[in-house]
């Protein structure tokens, strides 16, 4: 239950691009094409999947305040000399990162040529995209308690990013028919329709309200709000799906003519 | 203009107009949008730029010619990393409300596009007093599309400029608020920070027609 709030609240409510704009820089980038931005999109998702829970490890044993404990009882928090790694934890992570993105492209490129093919010119990009990096401040600033919440946060928040590109990049390929004012062409009326899409994503944020009070208490009431959450939140996805699939209709239909 | 030539005032006056980071070059917006509801914000964010970019373009500049070009990419990430835990570390030691604010957006100041943008196309190839330049220049541009739009979201969204009452009291109806004028909490939204970049990018574009794109 709790990893399944915590990976839906990362894809809706928490979206990297549209509650926090990060990784904004490759979103306006490479969102011209639906192909390169799945493409993109799913090195996002592996990347962070494989970063956020290896930073955890990191700040829980190396970089926290008494973190070192596992060397000697004396660093920990109570011991006599303290440690407080914390303030090294940009360069760590972003050392961590970067070697990470470098190994995974190696490994892919040995294993799976044909996965490097379609990845491969997008990961030397991930290193610096300020999504993989936010991921794992995120991860730390937000205290997520174990490894395995971890690693759900990584990957919720990558198909959150994925599902964002996906959808700017088939608005994109879509506008490209409609009459623009020509001052907004381009990334004016980029920079709009994500603003309108942020607009949108904001309703998914009464989607877990409360939540976090709820878990504490532990009471039976617990179990049927959330079971009840969980049939609206189904219902919304289905509602806007819907939506989704008949505005494409109508602008193929106006195309057509 | 003894210490300027025209060519250097150039690298700082372009990237404030007609080559601006932001609105034309499309970098560095990342962590440029989510803090910018308060004026105050975006100037000391501007700030941590300034000095970041400034400083890492003559540390980049002055290394360039032994930085293997294959590893170039973790030793800038290196540099600003460092940079950015100096300004991390100062803004925790004299302005902690504000750096509780900023939260993790101090830290991906690191992976701000314009900083890593600006070391490949300028700072690996120039010495370092036109790195310098240019990392001013640059960081200016970003520091006054950051103002106006904090200007802007501060002004109409909680009728302040930097914490001062600039249109009169909401709750004892003084100034505009006597004659039923209501702040738009809506300006304070993250999504609106991208609408006015957009507008911005119209105003800019409009006035500047070479500027616009085909598609």
């Amino acid at each position: 239950m709790e990893h399944l709030e915590l990976f839906f609240k990362s894809i809706f409510i928490d979206n990297m691009v549209f509650a926090t704009f990060l990784g904004m820089c490759s979103y306006l980038a490479v969102s011209k094409k639906v192909t390169t931005a799945v493409g993109l999109g799913a090195a996002v998702i592996f990347v962070l999947a494989v970063t956020v829970p290896l930073n955890w490890l990191l700040d829980q044993y190396l970089l926290q305040e008494g973190a070192l404990a596992w060397l000697d009882p004396k660093y920990g928090v109570d011991g006599s000399e303290t440690i407080d790694l914390s303030f090294l934890s940009f360069i760590m992570f972003i050392a961590t990162i970067a070697t990470m993105v470098q190994l995974v492209e190696i490994v892919v490129e040995k294993f799976s040529p044909s996965l490097y093919n379609s990845l491969g010119i997008f990961l030397p990009l991930i290193a610096v995209n300020c999504a993989i990096l936010g991921g794992s401040l995120f991860m730390q600033s937000r205290e997520i308690p174990s490894l395995a919440l971890a690693l759900t946060y990584g990957v919720g928040s990558g198909i959150g990013w994925f599902l964002a590109i996906l959808a700017i990049a088939a608005i994109r390929e879509k506008i490209r028919y409609s009459s623009v004012p020509p001052a907004l062409r381009g990334l004016g009326i980029t920079f709009i329709i994500t603003g309108l899409m942020a607009i949108g994503f904001m309703s998914f944020g009464g989607m877990l309200t409360g939540g976090d009070e709820e878990k504490k208490k532990k009471t039976t009431q617990v179990v049927a709000s959330s079971k009840l959450e969980k049939d609206t939140q189904v219902k919304k996805i289905d509602i806007t799906l819907k939506s989704d699939s008949e505005e494409v209709a109508e602008n193929i239909k106006e195309i057509e003519k | 203009m003894g210490l300027l030539s025209k060519k250097d005032a150039k690298l700082i006056t372009d990237p404030l107009t007609d080559n601006n980071p932001i609105t034309i070059q499309v970098l560095g917006i990342c962590s440029a949008l989510a803090i910018t509801a308060e004026l105050k914000a975006s100037i000391v964010m501007s700030v941590s730029v300034l000095f970041v970019l400034g400083l890492g373009n003559v540390v980049i500049s002055l290394m360039r010619n032994i930085i293997p070009s294959k590893i170039r990419i973790i030793v800038q990430l290196i540099v600003v990393a460092t940079l950015v835990i100096i300004v991390d570390l100062v803004l925790k030691a004299f302005a902690y409300e504000l750096s509780k604010t900023l939260s993790v957006f101090v830290g991906l100041i690191i992976t701000n596009c314009i900083i890593m943008g600006r070391f490949e196309a300028f700072a690996l190839g120039n010495g370092p007093w036109k790195s310098f330049l240019d990392g001013v220049g640059n960081s200016l541009g970003y520091a006054v599309i950051l103002i106006i739009v904090g200007f802007f979201r501060e002004l109409l969204g909680s009728g302040t400029l930097l914490g001062i009452k600039v249109l009169g009291d909401p709750i004892e109806k003084t100034g505009l608020y006597a004659f039923g004028y209501e702040n738009n909490g809506f300006m304070l939204l993250s999504p609106m920070a991208l609408i006015v970049v957009g507008l911005i990018i119209w105003v800019q574009r409009s006035r500047n027609q070479a500027l616009i794109e085909e598609n």
